[in-house]
C-alpha cells in the first residue's frame, strides 16, 4: 500500500504493509538510521521523532497513521549539526554510548518549541519517558538549559537586528 | 587508513614506517604491554600496535583501535598518541580500526583496562613519530636534532626562527630509521597540552545528526534480516516446530532450525527466520508455533535459590576462600557481636541497543560487523563454529549502544554466523528487547551470612562471611566468586570468608564492576551496622580501621592511605557530620576499591512517610592516579556509573520462575529515569601512579551508601536489594 507523508521537508512515498511501524519504515525502507530501536514497546523513547511537531514514539506507530503528516527525524533537525539542541549536546558532551540521544534530542526540541525556558521540574516531566542506559541525565539537563540559552540568544540577536546566528 | 596498508606489517616488525601513496607517513608500532618497547619482546602475547598517518596537508589520522561502548576510548586513546606527537587536537581525525590482531593488541573493552594497558604504548607511538619528524627536519636544515623543538604539528628551529609543518616533513620522515623507544623522552605531566584538558567525544557530531555508527545501523547490498527464536529456558532443546506456516508469511525467505551444542554462552537451539525486512521476520516469529524440551533448568527459580541458601547457611560451608587467625575464638572473645543475612538479586545488563550482528559468509571467507566488546574472541569463535581458518574472518568494529559487560559474550555473533552460512547473502540478525532480557548472562545473585565482632573500644575484632553463591565443586559460576583479599581482609586479624554453592542452569557473566557491584553492598552495609553497634560515627569507624593498618604498615590489597584520602575528601565535600537533617533524611557513606580505582561516596536520601525514597544528592571522591586524562568524559563516566548503581539498588532485579526470567522489557526491568537522577558532585584526588580506568570503579559504593543513608534517615536497615521490595514507611 502506498503511503504519502512529508519527511524532513521532502514529499515521501513508501509502498509497504500499512501496519509496519514508522520506525522500521524509516530505518529499513528509507535507510535513515538515526532513529533507534530500543524496546519495541513505547517504553524507552529511543525511537522518538516529531509528527506534526509533536514528540512521538514510532516503534509501534503504524506508518498508515502518518499519512499526510509532517515527520521530522534527527536527520532533519539539521543535517550539519547547527540546531541549538545539537550544538548544546556537542558542547556539553552529553553522549556516552550515544544510542538514546537522538530520541532525547527530539523530545527536547519539541519541548523547547512550546516551552522555551523549562524549569527542572518541567524537564523532569517532559523527559521522564526517555531512558538513557548510560544515565547521562545530569548532562541532558545541563544541555537542555544550554539549548534554551542558545535559542534565547538567537532570538535576542534577531530581535536586535543583527540577524547573525 | 586504507586496508592495504595493513598488509605491510609482519609480526616480526615491532615498528615500521613507510611512505603513504601520495606522500605522508605511516607509522606502525608494536610494543610490549605495560612495559617498555623492545624488539626482543615484540612478538610476546599482549604486545600492541597502533597506526598514525600524516597527510601532506598536515592532518593527522589516528586509528582508534578499541571497541567503543560509551566509555570514551575512541577519544582517549588517540589523545595519548596526539599528545606525544605534539600536534594540535584540531588537526587530528580519528577513525575506528577493524579487528587486526597482527597490528594491534588489547582490542577489547573490559575491566577498565584500556587506560592502564595503553597509557604508555600509545604515548610511545606518538613520541616515536615525533622523533622521526624532528630527524627529517634536522637533515633538511643540516642542524642537530637536539636544537629542534616541536609545537602544534610543526618542527621549530628557534635559533634561526625556521619551521616546517609535519605535513611537509612526513614523506622524508618515513624514509628514516625508527628510533629505539629507549631513547625517547616522554613528556612530563607539566608539559601536557592535550591530556588533562577536556575533549568532547570524537563521534559527537555524527551522533547528534543521526549518522549510522552502531552495529544495528549496518546495511549491505542484498542484505536480509533475521530473528532467532529460542526457548526462554536455558539449555532447552527444540522438540517440534511448524516451519511451513512461517515460510508462507509475507516477506519471509527462510525458516530453519539451528541446533546448539556449545556451552551456555554460545549457540543454543533455536529457529531462524529470515525475511526481506526485520519487521517481516519479527511478525512471522510472533506467529511461530514451537515446542521445547526445557530440561532440568526449568525446575530452578529465585524462590528456590533463596530456600536453598537458607538451608546451606545452617550447614557447614563447603569451601574456605580465606581464613586468617581464628574467627571463632575472636567472636567468642568479642565485647559485642552482630549477625546479619544479606542478599542481592540477579540483574540484567540491558544495553539500550539490542544485540545484533551482521554477517556475510561466502565461499571460504566470512565478513562480520560486530558490536562486540571482545572482537578477537568473536572472530575465533566464528572460525571454530564454521570450521574455517581465522585468517579468513574479517571483523569490523562498530560503535555500541552500551556494553556494561553484556557484549563481552558473543552468542549473538555465533547465531548470526550460523544463520548467514545457511542463507548465503549478508544477514543482519537483530534481537528484540524481550530476547535480550530472556537471554542475558546475568549478574548473579548471592547470599551472605555474616558475623562481626567488636572489642571493648568498639573497634572491629572479627569478621565472618558465609557466602552462599552459585557454582559446582570448586568452580564458581561466572562473576559469582569473591577474592582472597577483599576488604576487610587484612584489616582485621581474625577474618574468615567461606562459601557454599548451588548449581545454576542459567548463564551468568560480568556486569560493570563484576563481583564488586554486589559484594560492596554487603561489606559496606555490614560495616555500617558494626559502626552503629559500637556507637561510632560510620565514617569515623572506617577511618579508624584504615588508620590502624596505615600505622601498622600492614600490606593490604587496597592502599589504605589512598582510600583514607578519598574518604576524607568526600567527608569534607559532603559536609559529613555538619548537616542538620530532618527525620526522614539522612546521609550514608561507603567506599570500595576495584579496577585499580579508589572511590568513597556519600549519598543523602529522603524517605517519605509513605516509604518513597528520593536521593537528594551524591558526593563522589575518586583516585585513579596522577592524571584525569579527559576530564569532561571522566565526570560523565563517574556520574553514569553512580546512577547505574543507584538504579540497581532502587529497582532492578531479574527473578526466575520455571527456569526463565520473569522480566521482559523496561516496564518490569526498570532503568533509572531523569526525575530520579540527583545532582552528583565528582571530585578527583590526583595522587600517585599512572592513570587507571574509570568505566567501573565508581559504581560499587553507591548501593551501600544509599542503604546506609536510609538507615540514618529512618532507622531501617536494608539487607536485601532492590529497595523497591521493601516497605520503608515510617511514622
Amino acid at each position: 500500500m502506498k503511503i504519502d507523508f512529508t519527511l524532513n521537508g521532502a514529499a515521501t512515498t513508501v509502498d509497504v504493509t500499512p501496519d509496519m511501524p514508522l520506525l522500521w519504515v524509516l530505518r529499513d525502507v528509507l535507510d535513515m538510521k538515526g532513529t533507534k530501536f530500543g524496546c519495541g514497546a513505547s517504553l524507552c523513547g529511543a525511537c522518538t521523532v516529531h509528527v506534526d511537531g509533536k514528540a512521538t514514539r514510532t516503534c509501534r506507530l503504524p506508518v498508515q497513521d502518518v499519512k499526510g503528516a509532517k515527520v521530522t527525524t534527527i536527520e532533519g533537525l539539521s543535517a550539519d549539526g547547527t540546531h541549538p539542541v545539537q550544538i548544546a549536546w556537542k558542547e556539553i558532551d552529553v553522549p556516552q554510548c550515544g544510542y538514546c540521544q537522538a530520541g532525547q534530542m527530539m523530545t527536547v526540541s519539541a519541548l523547547l518549541e512550546t516551552n522555551p525556558s523549562p524549569s527542572d521540574g518541567q524537564i523532569n516531566s517532559a523527559m521522564n519517558r526517555n531512558l538513557c542506559r548510560c544515565a547521562t541525565y545530569s548532562r541532558i539537563r545541563k544541555a537542555i538549559h544550554h539549548s534554551a540559552e542558545l535559542i534565547a540568544g538567537d532570538e535576542a540577536a534577531t530581535a536586535s537586528g543583527s540577524g547573525a546566528k | 587508513m586504507s586496508d592495504s596498508t595493513k598488509g605491510r606489517l609482519s609480526r616480526r616488525n615491532f615498528l615500521r614506517v613507510s611512505a603513504l601513496a601520495g606522500g605522508g607517513l605511516l607509522l606502525s608500532t608494536r610494543f610490549e604491554l605495560l612495559g617498555t618497547a623492545s624488539a626482543a619482546t615484540a612478538d610476546a602475547a599482549g604486545s600492541l600496535s597502533t597506526h598514525v598517518s600524516i597527510s601532506p596537508d598536515g592532518l593527522v589520522h589516528i586509528v582508534a583501535q578499541n571497541p567503543e561502548i560509551g566509555q570514551g576510548v575512541k577519544t582517549m586513546l588517540p589523545m595519548l598518541i596526539a599528545e606525544e606527537l605534539d600536534v594540535a587536537w584540531e588537526q587530528v581525525r580519528v577513525t575506528q580500526g577493524d579487528l587486526d590482531t597482527d597490528s594491534f593488541s588489547g582490542q577489547f573493552a573490559g575491566g577498565s583496562m584500556a587506560t592502564p594497558m595503553h597509557w604508555k604504548p600509545m604515548r610511545v607511538a606518538g613520541a616515536t613519530a615525533r622523533a622521526m619528524l624532528i630527524g627529517a627536519a634536522a637533515s633538511r636544515w643540516g642542524v642537530s636534532a637536539d636544537s629542534l623543538t616541536t609545537d602544534a604539528g610543526a618542527v621549530l628551529h628557534k635559533a634561526t626562527g625556521r619551521s616546517l609543518s609535519y605535513g611537509e616533513l612526513a614523506t622524508e620522515a618515513a624514509a628514516l630509521a625508527v628510533p629505539s623507544a629507549d631513547n625517547l623522552v616522554l613528556k612530563t605531566p607539566q608539559e601536557f597540552k592535550i591530556l588533562g584538558v577536556s575533549k568532547p567525544g570524537v563521534d559527537n557530531s555524527k551522533i547528534v545528526t543521526g549518522q549510522p555508527l552502531f552495529g544495528i545501523d549496518v546495511t549491505l547490498p542484498g542484505m536480509k534480516y533475521a530473528v532467532f527464536a529460542k526457548s526462554p529456558v536455558y539449555g532447552a532443546k527444540l522438540k517440534a516446530v511448524d516451519l511451513e506456516t512461517v515460510k508462507q508469511a509475507a516477506g519471509v525467505s527462510h525458516a530453519f532450525v539451528v541446533r546448539g551444542d556449545t556451552p551456555l554462552s554460545g549457540l543454543q537451539d533455536g529457529v531462524a527466520i529470515v525475511a526481506d525486512s526485520w519487521w517481516a521476520a519479527k511478525s512471522a516469529r510472533d506467529e511461530l508455533v514451537v515446542e521445547w524440551d526445557e530440561g532440568p533448568t526449568a525446575a530452578q527459580s529465585s524462590a528456590g535459590f533463596a530456600e536453598q541458601a537458607e538451608l546451606l547457611s545452617k550447614g557447614e560451608p563447603t569451601q574456605v576462600i580465606k581464613a586468617d587467625g581464628n574467627v571463632e575464638v575472636a567472636l567468642g572473645a568479642a565485647a559485642k557481636t552482630v549477625e546479619a543475612a544479606y542478599s542481592y538479586p540477579f540483574i540484567a545488563h540491558a544495553p539500550l541497543e539490542p544485540q545484533n550482528c551482521t554477517c556475510h559468509v561466502t565461499e571460504g571467507a566470512v565478513e562480520i560487523w560486530a558490536p562486540s566488546q571482545t572482537p578477537e574472541r568473536a572472530r575465533d569463535g566464528v572460525a571454530e563454529l564454521l570450521g574455517i581458518d581465522k585468517s579468513k574472518v574479517t571483523l569490523h568494529l562498530t560503535r555500541m549502544g552500551g556494553g556494561f559487560g553484556r557484549r563481552l559474550y558473543n552468542d549473538f555473533v555465533m547465531e548470526s554466523a550460523q544463520i548467514a552460512k545457511q542463507v548465503g547473502v549478508p544477514v543482519k540478525l537483530l534481537w528484540t528487547r524481550e530476547d535480550d532480557m530472556a537471554h542475558d548472562l546475568y549478574r548473579p545473585g548471592g547470599f551472605h551470612y555474616l558475623k562481626g565482632g567488636l572489642d571493648a573500644n568498639g573497634d572491629l575484632s572479627a569478621w565472618y562471611d558465609h557466602f552462599v553463591t552459585f557454582g559446582e565443586g570448586k568452580k564458581f559460576s561466572a562473576s559469582a566468586s569473591m577474592g582472597l583479599a577483599e576488604f576487610p581482609q587484612g584489616f582485621v586479624a581474625d577474618y574468615s570468608l567461606v562459601a557454599s554453592k548451588m548449581a545454576l542452569g542459567v548463564p551468568t557473566g560480568a556486569l560493570r564492576a563484576p563481583t564488586s557491584n554486589a559484594i560492596s553492598f554487603v561489606i559496606q552495609s555490614f560495616m555500617d551496622e558494626l559502626a552503629h553497634a559500637g556507637s561510632k560515627d560510620p565514617l569515623e569507624f572506617r577511618l579508624q580501621l584504615l588508620d590502624k593498618v596505615i600505622a601498622a604498615g600492614t600490606k593490604t590489597r587496597l592502599d589504605a592511605k589512598r582510600m583514607r584520602n578519598v574518604l576524607l575528601l568526600v567527608a569534607e565535600k559532603s559536609g559529613w557530620g555538619k548537616r542538620q537533617l530532618a527525620r526522614g533524611s539522612g546521609m550514608g557513606v561507603a567506599f570500595h576499591f576495584s579496577h585499580r580505582g579508589y572511590f568513597a561516596e556519600v549519598v543523602q536520601a529522603t524517605v517519605s512517610k509513605r516509604g518513597d525514597v528520593a536521593v537528594d544528592q551524591i558526593w563522589v571522591a575518586g583516585d585513579v592516579g596522577n592524571l584525569i586524562i579527559n576530564p569532561i568524559n571522566a565526570e560523565n563516566q563517574v556520574q553514569g556509573a553512580v546512577l547505574d548503581g543507584l538504579a540497581q539498588a532502587l529497582q532492578q532485579e531479574i527473578t526466575f520462575e520455571g527456569g526463565a526470567a520473569k522480566q521482559s522489557n523496561f516496564h518490569n526491568f526498570k532503568l533509572l529515569r531523569m526525575a530520579q537522577a540527583p545532582p552528583i558532585e565528582v571530585h578527583f584526588l590526583q595522587s600517585e601512579g599512572d592513570p587507571t580506568g574509570l568505566g567501573e570503579p565508581a559504581l560499587p559504593p553507591v548501593p551501600p551508601a544509599l542503604c546506609n543513608a536510609i538507615f540514618a534517615a529512618t532507622g531501617q536497615r536494608v539487607r536485601s536489594l532492590p529497595l523497591a521490595n521493601h516497605d520503608l514507611s515510617w511514622t
